[in-house]
């Protein structure tokens, strides 16, 4: 299922690219905000194993935005509005047309699996109209697949890799062995990180690619615990990644010796794992709530509006990225999606999330990471005060260079 | 060291023994939705919600209640086979004389909703759920280290479902029940509440199901989703067993277990699908499944 929708995500990509350079050049431009409102349209998984990930979230967040902005721009309304995906690109795009064609929306933040976003960028890409990806973590986005009207907001593979990858290589973990899950997403995790592996001196003894939406996971830690390998690194996600780690501690996996490394680990899976079980977890992040007193006071006002639930760093990015979006705007006195993005990409992204943040010329958000790990149930002492801090990682060391770029409108 | 197939007799007996484990799952619920099968008639797609149901009961158990896990096991079951009966009693019941596509798509749809409103209620992650002290730990078999809770699960599941076998096949209230299966007129003739008895039989039915999620609650995610993630591999399992066969279900659901285990260390890739490949070969050369007979 999930690999017939990827493969449907390439056809529709390479369909899109086909449409794209047909109708090449942007709309003509107009000054001025068209029709009236700053319409913004969060799309996301709303249902899905995503959910607590992306979901509501990201609309509170980008309301939250337009809330700072005093819910208008030169007396233009800011109107939010935002739907289901379901992880499937089909609907995905549907739903992005519509948007851009019938109901005026001027920016689409989209979340979900990365064949979702990937599709929705190649609509936008096709029509010039601006979106940001906060949720998906595919470094395609800006790579093979970039577009110069998209922002690839919050982190991605390659961050991951040279977060996690090196950090653990660094202490001294110069063997790994992968969980992968087997959808692009996972092959990409796996390979990003299997680079920066090698490139820090250490081997990759060998991988097991398991089916999204495993339930057990015994026997595949049985074979990576059979390797040998001092790292088992864990290039899945969300519930799948949430089994791995509470069966590797059933099975005295990390008590026999061997590390766990999650790739790619929410706040909410941590929750979800509880402390006793994530504790020790070495994890690349983008945001973190307890970070300072800004990101504290928007994380206070995040969590009355969603029942106590901490922001994940996905849905602090859709908040920083609406807010980025809307000052251009003001900035730019105009909701003209190729003047828009040129100011966003000229101004710095300096707020509760990002500092001293820009948008590079593939759509890359250069922002800097953190490295951090998950603390024991007894250094814990409130409801998610779940992750110290262990080091930041600059944004030239996190992402990809713009050297080895693969991105169509940059390659020379 | 010895070698079978290619890979050491140490791993191999550990895979074998693993497969077990997720057999027991799979046997636990076959069997359930085998006996709601063989006596009402109904495919019952809610299922996997009602595992689910019984996972969250054992959550909600300790963390409102603060009842321990072993309370959940005897609580879980007679709470969610309760709430079962009361969908019998007020949907069910009205649709048995109506094809079974009918009795399908209520219950798929019930499913639907009762996971709408956990994942309304306690988002898609999941909550943590430990393994009770007495069960944590585990034994080095020599060729495996084996989590003591796991080997609790197959000891529990595999008293479940032959207890289950026995009352059916070998009693006279299991007596009472195949009768009904065959000609329900007649049996009420005979001065017995068959209404009841479906209604009773439904819900013992589903409580199998809510102690398969309770069991399952250490082991796996306790989330709204879990119980779609399994749902559609038991049936399978059941198609193969032979729709309605008690020891069929159980017998299946464990050998299948196996097969995936062993899947998952010669071909990773094929382990969600190599259960569909087996009912699509049993269905051409047993078209009633291996333990069915064709009624």
């Amino acid at each position: 299922m999930r690999k017939a929708s990827t493969a449907l995500a390439g056809g529709l990509l390479a369909a899109a690219l086909a449409a794209g350079t047909l109708t090449a050049g942007a709309p003509a431009a107009h000054a001025q905000i068209s029709d009236d409102v700053i319409r913004i349209g969060v799309m996301n998984d709303q249902s899905g194993l995503y959910a607590d990930i992306t979901g509501q979230g990201e609309v509170t967040a980008v309301r939250m935005a337009a809330e700072a902005m005093g819910g208008a721009i030169d007396g233009r309304k800011i109107e939010v509005i935002f739907a289901d995906n379901q992880n499937k690109p089909d609907i995905g795009s549907n739903i992005a047309r519509q948007w851009y064609d019938q109901e005026k929306v001027d920016l689409i933040i989209v979340g979900g699996a990365s064949s979702v976003t990937l599709a929705v960028q190649a609509v936008a890409r096709e029509k010039g109209r601006i979106n940001i990806v906060s949720a998906a973590a595919a470094s395609d986005h800006t790579n093979k697949a970039c577009s110069p009207t998209a922002a690839h907001w919050t982190y991605d593979t390659t961050a991951l890799a040279n977060g996690t990858g090196k950090a653990l290589v660094q202490e001294g973990g110069d063997s790994w062995f992968f969980l992968t899950a087997d959808y692009a997403f996972g092959h990409a995790l796996e390979r990003e990180t299997g680079e920066a592996v090698r490139a820090g001196g250490g081997k990759v003894l060998g991988s097991v690619r398991h089916p999204l939406n495993t339930p057990d996971f015994s026997s595949f830690l049985l074979q990576a615990q059979g390797s040998g390998a001092k790292i088992i690194g864990l290039a899945n996600a969300g519930g799948d990644t949430i089994n791995s780690i509470k069966q590797a501690s059933e099975f005295g996996i990390v008590q026999a010796g061997q590390r766990l490394a999650g790739l790619l680990v929410f706040i909410t899976d941590v929750h979800s794992l509880g402390l006793k079980t994530a504790q020790g977890l070495v994890i690349t992040t983008a945001f973190y709530w307890d970070q300072n007193d800004e990101t504290r006071a928007w994380a206070k006002s995040f969590m009355e509006r969603m029942n106590g639930k901490a922001p994940t760093m996905v849905q602090a990015g859709s908040g920083s990225a609406a807010l980025h979006y809307l000052r251009a705007v003001k900035a730019a006195g105009t909701d003209d999606a190729s003047k828009v993005m040129a100011q966003m990409r000229a101004t710095k992204i300096n707020d509760f999330m990002t500092k001293d943040g820009w948008i590079r010329e593939d759509g890359r958000v250069m922002r800097t990471m953190y490295l951090a790990q998950v603390k024991s149930p007894a250094e814990s002492t409130g409801p998610f005060d779940y992750y110290k801090i262990l080091r930041s990682i600059p944004a030239e060391e996190a992402f990809r260079s713009l050297d080895i770029t693969e991105c169509p409108h940059l390659k020379k | 060291m010895t070698e079978i197939f290619g890979i050491n007799s140490f791993a191999f007996y550990g895979q074998v023994m693993l497969g077990l484990i997720n057999g027991a799952f799979y046997a636990m619920l076959s069997l359930g939705l085998a006996v709601i099968f063989g006596l009402l008639n109904v495919i019952n797609f809610t299922h996997g919600a009602q595992y689910m149901m019984g996972a969250f009961a054992a959550w909600m158990a300790l963390n409102y209640l603060g009842l321990n896990y072993w309370w959940a096991l005897i609580l879980a079951p007679l709470v969610v086979g309760a709430f079962g009966m009361v969908i019998e009693r007020l949907l069910l019941r009205r649709l048995y004389d109506l094809d079974h596509l009918y009795g399908l798509l209520l219950t798929f749809g019930l499913a639907l909703v009762i996971e709408g409103i956990f994942r309304k209620q306690y988002g898609a992650s999941g909550l943590p759920y430990a393994i009770p002290p007495a069960l944590s730990g585990g034994q080095n078999l020599g060729f495996m280290f084996l989590p003591n809770y796991r080997g609790w699960v197959v000891v529990a599941s595999l008293v479940v479902c032959l207890g289950t076998w026995f009352v059916i096949e070998r009693t006279r209230l299991g007596s009472y029940l195949r009768a009904a299966t065959e000609n329900p007129g007649l049996v009420q003739a005979f001065g017995i509440n068959v209404p009841r008895m479906v209604t009773l039989t439904y819900g013992f039915g589903v409580a199998l199901a809510a102690f398969a999620g309770v069991l399952a609650a250490p082991i796996y995610q306790v989330s709204p989703l879990m119980g779609t993630n399994l749902i559609i591999v038991v049936f399978a399992v059941v198609v193969i067993g032979g729709m309605g066969s008690i020891m069929g279900a159980i017998v299946t659901g464990f050998g299948l277990g196996v097969v995936e285990g062993l899947t998952k260390v010669f071909y990773p890739e094929a382990s969600n699908t190599v259960i569909f490949v087996v009912m699509a070969i049993v269905l051409l050369i047993r078209p009633a499944g291996l333990f069915g007979t064709a009624r």
